[in-house]
C-alpha cells in the first residue's frame, strides 16, 4: 500500500470498497457541506421550476379569461379544468420524479448533487436498486419537509389567531432537530433515509492523467539539463536519504508547483546530501534526483523492499 | 510481457499522442504508456454513459467495456506493487470506481423495472409483509371502534375527531335527509376531474407520511391509522344513529376499498421497517433496516398507484353512481380485484426464471 493510500485511509471519511475482483478500491464519502448544499440547490430548482411553470398556467389562464371579457363562469370549462388538473398533479410529480428519474440514471445523483460532485451509491459496494433509491426519497420527505411545512403552518396558526401552539410546536422542532442532526451521530453520516433504503452518498472522483514524468527533461533516460547541458547523477548513499513519502512531495511540486519553491526545494535536497547548491538550474537538478530516486525505490520495490519514508 | 495496445483509438479530447514509450526512463512509465491507450478508451466509454446513458455508445464499446474495466482494474493492482507515481495510481483509481459504478451499476432502467413490479414484484413485496398487513389491519379495525364507542358516550368528542371542513352539515343531530343529501350524486362530470387530482396528491401525501413515520418506532404510523379510522368509526355511528348505515357503507366502499386498503398497506409497510429494525434477528441492524426499506419501497410505489385508482374512483363513480347495490357492486369488485391480485397471482420471479 503505498503512501498516499495511507493518508487518506486515516481520514475519518475514506472507506474501502471491494470490487468483486478483489481490487481494494478508496472511496471517500460526502462531507455533510456538500451534502446539504446539494439539497438547497435541488429544493430551489424544484422550487424555481415549479414557479415558472405555474406562472405559464395562469398566462394560460389570463388567456382564457379575456376571451370572455374577464367573466370566469364564461371560460371553457374543460380548459380551466384541465389546467387546475395540471396544477395539481405537476407538484407532485415533480417533487418525487426529480429526485427518483436522476438517481436512477447511471450518474446515480440529482442535478445538486452533480455540482458539488457527489453520487449516491450502495452501502457495502452492491448494486444500486430502484427499491433503494425510492426508500430513501421517501423518506427525505418526514425528515425534512413535514416537520417544516408544520412549523410554517403552526406559525402562521398562531400569528393569525394569537392561538397559543402549545407543546406541539416544540415537538415538532425536536422531530426537525432529530433528524437534522442524525448524520452527526453515525459514522458514515448516514440520514434516515440511507438507513432505511441501504445507501449512502459518496465523493464522485475526478482525476485527469497528469503527463509522465520521466520523459522529458533532466527525467529522461538520456536527459540532461536544456539551459547548461549538465548530466546530474547521484550516488547509492546520496539517494538513500529519502523514502517513497518524500519521492511523492517532490512528484507534487514538480508537477505544479512556483519556480522559488522549487528554489527552496533544491537548496533542501543539496544541504541533505551535502551538494553545494548551486543557482538557476532547479528544475532540471529535481527532475534528475526525482528519475533517479523513484529508479532506485521501484528497483528495492519489485524485491519487496520499501521505504515508506526517510525515517524507515 | 506485451498487453494489446488500442492505441489506434482516440477519442474526442485526445489532445495528443501519447510520449514515445521507448523515451521513458522508468519502467514503471513504460508499464504505464503501453497501457495508456486502453485507460483513455475506457475514460471515454464511461464518460459518455454518465452522460447519457448506453444508447450513445457503440456496439464495439460496450463490447470493450468488460474487458477494458479489468484491464484497468489488472493494472491499478499491479501499478501498486511496482509504481511510486502518485498521479497514475489516483488517476487508476478513481477511474476504475467510475467504471466501476457503471459495470456493477443498476441492471435495469426506471421502465423495465416498472414491468417487473406490476408482473409480481408489487404482489410478492405484499405478501412478504403479511404480518405487518394482519397487526396494521387490527389496528385500524380497533380505531374505528374506539372512534364509534367514544362518540357513542360523548358527542363532544364527534367535533374533536372529524375536521371542521369535512363535516359540514354532518354533525350529530342532523336530519335523516341532510345526512342523505351528502351522499347523493352530481348531475355532471365537470369539476370532478380536478377534485380527483387533487384528492390523489392529497391521500398520497398521508400514505407517504404513514410509511415513512413507521422508521420513527412504527408508533406514530399506528396513531396515523387509528386516528383515520377513528374518524370513519364517528361517521358511521353519526349515519347509523339515523338508520342510514346501508347507504353510508355503499358510499364509502366505491373508493374505501381502494383508498383504505392503501392506507393499511402503508401503514404495514411503515411497520415492517420499525419491526425489522427492532427485531433484526441474526442480521446486523442495518442491513435489516435496508432490507425492510426496500420491501416497503415496493409496497409504497404500489400504494401511490392505488391512491390514483382511488381518487379516479371517488371522483367519478361515487359522484355520479347512485343507488347502494351498484355502489357496492363497484367497491366490492376492486377489492377483489386487489385480493386477487396481491394473494393468488403469483407468478415465478425473474430471478428465479434466470436463475
Amino acid at each position: 500500500m503505498n503512501a498516499a493510500l495511507r493518508n487518506r485511509m486515516t481520514d475519518k471519511r475514506a472507506r474501502t470498497l471491494i470490487t468483486p475482483e478483489g481490487i481494494a478500491l478508496p472511496i471517500m464519502l460526502a462531507s455533510r457541506g456538500s451534502r446539504a448544499g446539494a439539497l438547497i440547490l435541488d429544493v430551489m430548482i424544484i422550487v424555481f421550476g415549479l414557479l415558472a411553470f405555474y406562472a405559464l398556467l395562469f398566462w394560460i389562464a389570463g388567456g382564457l379569461l379575456k376571451g370572455t371579457g374577464l367573466d370566469p363562469s364564461a371560460a371553457p370549462r374543460g380548459a380551466q379544468e384541465f389546467l387546475q388538473i395540471l396544477l395539481a398533479l405537476a407538484g407532485f410529480f415533480t417533487w418525487y420524479g426529480y429526485f427518483l428519474v436522476q438517481e436512477l440514471g447511471s450518474r446515480g445523483a440529482t442535478l445538486g448533487k452533480r455540482i458539488t460532485g457527489i453520487r449516491v451509491a450502495a452501502r457495502g459496494g452492491g448494486r444500486l436498486t430502484p427499491e433503494a433509491v425510492i426508500a430513501r426519497n421517501l423518506l427525505r420527505d418526514i425528515e425534512i419537509f413535514y416537520p417544516l411545512i408544520a412549523l410554517l403552518v403552526l406559525a402562521v396558526m398562531s400569528s393569525d389567531s394569537n392561538a397559543d401552539v402549545g407543546p406541539l410546536g416544540w415537538v415538532m422542532t425536536g422531530w426537525f432537530a432529530l433528524f437534522l442532526l442524525f448524520p452527526f451521530f453515525n459514522r458514515d453520516a448516514l440520514r434516515a433515509g440511507d438507513i432505511v433504503a441501504g445507501t449512502w452518498v459518496v465523493e464522485r472522483p475526478r482525476a485527469k492523467l497528469a503527463d509522465v514524468l520521466s520523459t522529458k527533461g533532466a527525467a529522461a533516460a538520456q536527459g540532461a539539463s536544456e539551459l547548461t547541458g549538465a548530466r546530474y547523477q547521484f550516488g547509492e548513499a546520496e539517494l538513500a536519504v529519502y523514502g517513497e513519502k518524500e519521492l511523492q512531495t517532490l512528484e507534487r511540486m514538480l508537477r505544479d508547483a512556483q519556480p522559488d519553491a522549487l528554489t527552496a526545494v533544491h537548496a533542501t535536497i543539496c544541504r541533505k546530501i551535502g551538494w553545494e547548491p548551486g543557482a538557476g538550474d532547479e528544475r532540471a537538478f529535481l527532475e534528475a534526483f526525482y528519475a533517479q530516486l523513484r529508479a532506485k525505490l521501484e528497483g528495492e520495490m519489485r524485491f519487496g523492499k520499501r521505504k515508506a519514508d526517510k525515517f524507515s | 510481457m506485451k498487453a494489446p495496445i488500442i492505441s489506434s483509438w482516440f477519442g474526442r479530447g485526445q489532445l495528443a499522442a501519447p510520449p514515445d514509450i521507448a523515451s521513458a526512463a522508468l519502467r514503471s512509465d513504460r508499464f504505464r504508456l503501453e497501457r495508456e491507450g486502453d485507460w483513455r478508451r475506457l475514460d471515454d466509454i464511461v464518460k459518455r454513459m454518465e452522460g447519457g446513458g448506453l444508447r450513445r455508445i457503440c456496439d464495439a464499446d460496450l463490447l470493450a467495456l468488460p474487458t477494458l474495466y479489468r484491464t484497468a482494474t489488472s493494472s491499478l493492482a499491479v501499478a501498486r506493487e511496482t509504481s511510486l507515481d502518485a498521479a497514475t495510481l489516483a488517476y487508476l483509481e478513481a477511474l476504475v470506481q467510475r467504471a466501476w459504478f457503471q459495470v456493477y451499476g443498476p441492471r435495469q432502467g426506471f421502465a423495465r423495472w416498472m414491468r417487473e413490479f406490476l408482473l409480481g414484484g408489487w404482489s410478492r413485496a405484499v405478501r412478504e409483509i403479511w404480518l405487518d398487513i394482519c397487526i396494521a389491519l387490527f389496528v385500524m379495525v380497533a380505531g374505528a371502534i374506539v372512534g364509534w364507542l367514544l362518540v357513542a358516550q360523548d358527542e363532544a368528542w364527534y367535533y374533536r375527531l372529524v375536521p371542521g371542513g369535512l363535516a359540514d352539515t354532518r354533525v350529530p343531530g342532523a336530519s335523516r335527509e341532510e345526512l342523505l343529501a351528502t351522499l347523493g350524486t352530481n348531475a355532471s362530470a365537470t369539476g370532478l376531474s380536478s377534485f380527483a387530482a387533487q384528492l390523489f396528491s392529497n391521500n398520497s401525501a398521508v400514505c407517504i407520511l404513514a410509511f415513512a413515520l413507521g422508521f420513527a418506532f412504527g408508533i406514530p404510523s399506528l396513531m396515523l391509522m387509528v386516528h383515520n379510522m377513528a374518524v370513519l368509526g364517528a361517521l358511521l355511528w353519526l349515519f347509523a344513529g339515523q338508520g342510514l348505515l346501508v347507504e353510508l357503507s355503499a358510499w364509502l366502499s366505491v373508493h374505501g376499498t381502494t383508498e383504505i386498503f392503501g392506507i393499511l398497506l402503508a401503514g404495514a409497510a411503515g411497520l415492517h421497517i420499525w419491526r425489522a429494525m427492532a427485531f433484526p434477528g441474526t442480521r446486523p441492524v442495518l442491513v435489516a433496516a435496508a432490507e425492510a426499506g426496500r420491501r416497503g419501497a415496493v409496497v409504497m410505489v404500489g400504494v401511490v398507484i392505488m391512491m390514483i385508482v382511488a381518487a379516479f374512483l371517488e371522483a367519478f363513480p361515487r359522484q355520479l353512481v347512485e343507488g347502494a347495490p351498484n355502489r357496492f357492486m363497484i367497491g366490492g369488485t376492486i377489492l377483489a380485484f386487489w385480493l386477487t391480485y396481491f394473494f393468488l397471482y403469483r407468478p415465478r420471479s425473474s430471478v428465479e426464471r434466470d436463475g
